[in-house]
């Protein structure tokens, strides 16, 4: 099993079909943007429904808080720009605007971790992740393909509460289809193995899927994971899979001091003590580069996965 | 100059009275809280309770309603004192200001408090969301006023000039921003602080239909906030002149009432300047 095995696909391309479908069915469906809608797609809702849609600026503070007002007023808000944008320099208005008051605003956000490429450090937030998952009253989701992105979007459109969708600027392997219903706040086991659980989110999704092939030639049969929603992280699948599997390798595109894998070990310390790794961004901002040679860079490959692996195996009953 | 009712205009200086008993009660009993601004802003927030706004204490998520954000969120004494005595909730529930459990949390909470329509404190997010709401009106095809009061301190956050100039860019005139210019916040008198003026030209240069009255003067107050919906094609701001502290002599210009609740002696000192019983 290789990368090229899978089709590529735009997890931006899907959020956008969603969303125009979306606006289609309900009335109460309204987009927020701030000068980037052409980079994450609200351009093509635009199009179709000039009248909902409300390009704010360069100005993500005010684009937070005309979400929470639109959403007091009945309205599924739909706020979309780069993750670095939607988080970092807005929490706070997240977090008094939004969060606090469990308003239906969406936070689409795309461009998130270091596969941005060329744009570099400024662009590549690695944190983002943990500031939404600090929140009270917000849910956090990171699909792992293209189709996946299609059924979060419409599952959080029907989710009263705020929601933090994030995904990348790459295209990513289709490793699951757009047919079925998301459920906020399940995993999902994408293969089932014994000797190891990889639980993956959003593009490390099907680098786990890769790892676990290059186990089995290792006679090591790997559990892969896409934890897709967050927050609230999936205990029971987590659990579930420590205790049968006996060891865990977590992997996101994110910084492993405060991401998914941080929060996997806090569930694990507390119910199913087993040996752990992560896989993720050391604590470290990025750089200028193409994505699948940051990828490398970083340690995201499948390949670093294989090598957590086997550090966790070896760690077994010790 | 527009005529009132003289007895209109003595019902709303009664009720102005009473919120300011109200104000420097709850601040002493919870002995924290914010007395200065929220004196400043009563008469402004008595004239859109007892006369302006068109709401339904018994259905406080009446859909047609006027909303009213108070977005120098500190202020919300005064606030919560007129929505009791509006009749959103009981008088008696004032006593609870700052205090475990109590619906009157020491800045707003629109999910526990009946009548506030956003949850405010961190300074300058209000305007936004009042556009946000003024947009969902126009979508809606409603005919609901949204108005909000910022404080001159706000005038200092950026985001107050992005959501001035987003409701201009919209031609939002079913907004109307009361600025409670009372010439101080937390750390000195504004000036000195942070230079705002000239601040009509600024609100002007942003597109905005400007009025600058006196905030006490319930004919003023009453004559701009009515000629306010009127206005056409872009949003309108009132400069309300005030004083910080107004109605209790040792608190008026006191920087140091920005955040300090009444002692006994004060409390006792201030009720008697307002005519009521300690």
């Amino acid at each position: 099993m290789n990368l090229s095995d899978f089709k590529l696909e735009s997890q931006r391309t899907y959020w956008a079909k969603a969303l125009v479908e979306l606006g289609k069915e309900r009335q109460d469906i309204v987009v927020v943007s701030a000068d980037l809608s052409t980079s994450v797609k609200t351009s093509l809702f635009a199009e179709e429904f000039p009248e909902r849609h409300f390009n704010v600026g360069i100005a993500e503070q005010n684009m937070m808080s005309i979400s929470a007002g639109l959403a007091a007023c009945g309205k599924t808000v739909f706020a979309s720009t780069f993750a670095a944008f939607g988080t970092g320099r807005v929490y706070d208005q997240i977090r008094q605007s939004i969060a606090y008051p469990k308003l239906p605003v969406n936070i689409i956000a795309t461009h998130a971790g270091i596969t941005v490429g060329g744009d570099g450090a400024t662009h590549q937030i690695v944190e983002d992740m943990a500031l939404m998952r600090a929140l009270p009253n917000m849910t956090v989701i990171v699909p792992a393909d293209a189709p996946e992105t299609y059924r979060a979007i419409k599952a959080v459109a029907d989710y009263d509460g705020p929601a933090y969708v994030r995904m990348g600027r790459a295209n990513v392997p289709t490793i699951t289809s757009d047919k079925g219903k998301f459920k906020i706040g399940k995993a999902t086991v994408l293969r089932d193995g014994e000797d190891v659980s990889l639980i993956g989110t959003g593009i490390m999704v099907s680098r786990c899927l890769l790892a676990a092939s290059i186990l089995e030639k290792h006679k090591i049969s790997a559990r892969v994971i896409d934890l897709s929603t967050i927050k609230p992280l999936d205990h029971k699948t987590v659990i579930k899979a420590a205790r049968e599997t006996g060891g865990v390798v977590t992997a996101e595109e994110h910084s492993v001091v405060v991401g998914m894998g941080s929060e996997v070990a806090l569930c694990l310390t507390e119910t199913a003590h087993v040996p752990m790794k992560r896989v993720g961004i050391p604590d470290v901002f990025g750089q200028s580069g193409d994505s699948d040679e940051l990828m490398e860079e970083y340690g995201l490959t499948p390949e670093n996965i294989v090598e957590a692996a086997h550090d966790v195996i070896a760690r077994k009953g010790r | 100059m527009a005529v009132y009712d003289k007895r209109l205009l003595k019902k709303l200086e009664r009720k102005a009275n009473l919120i300011r008993r109200h104000v420097v009660r709850m601040t002493h009993l919870a002995g924290s809280g914010h007395p200065g601004g929220s004196l400043s802003a009563v008469e402004v927030i008595v004239a859109l309770y007892f006369h302006i706004l068109n709401i339904d204490p018994k259905k406080p998520k009446w859909e047609d309603r006027d909303r009213f954000i108070l977005s120098k969120g500190h202020g919300c004494p005064a606030w919560y004192a007129a929505l009791a005595e509006r009749g959103f909730f009981s008088v008696k529930d004032l006593d609870t200001l700052r205090k475990l459990g109590s619906k009157l949390q020491g800045h707003p909470d629109m999910k526990v408090c009946p009548g506030v329509e956003a949850s405010t404190g961190s300074e300058g997010q209000g305007l936004s969301m009042g556009v946000g709401m003024a947009l969902a009106a126009r979508l809606d095809r409603k005919l609901y006023h949204t108005y909000v009061m910022v404080g001159d301190g706000e005038m200092d956050c950026g985001q107050t000039w992005e959501a001035a100039m987003a409701a201009s860019h919209f031609h939002v005139h079913n907004l109307t921003a009361i600025v409670d210019r009372n010439m101080l916040q937390l750390d000195g008198p504004t000036a000195q602080i942070m230079s705002i003026e000239p601040l009509a030209d600024k609100w002007k240069a942003f597109g905005w239909e400007v009025e600058e009255i006196d905030g006490h003067n319930f004919t003023e107050i009453l004559k701009a906030l009515e000629r306010s919906k009127d206005v056409k094609g872009k949003p309108n701001v009132i400069i309300a002149h005030t004083v910080k502290g107004k109605g209790v002599s040792f608190m008026e210009g006191a920087v140091g009432f920005h955040g300090k609740a009444p002692s006994k002696e004060e409390y006792e000192q201030a009720m008697k300047e307002l005519g009521g019983e300690p």
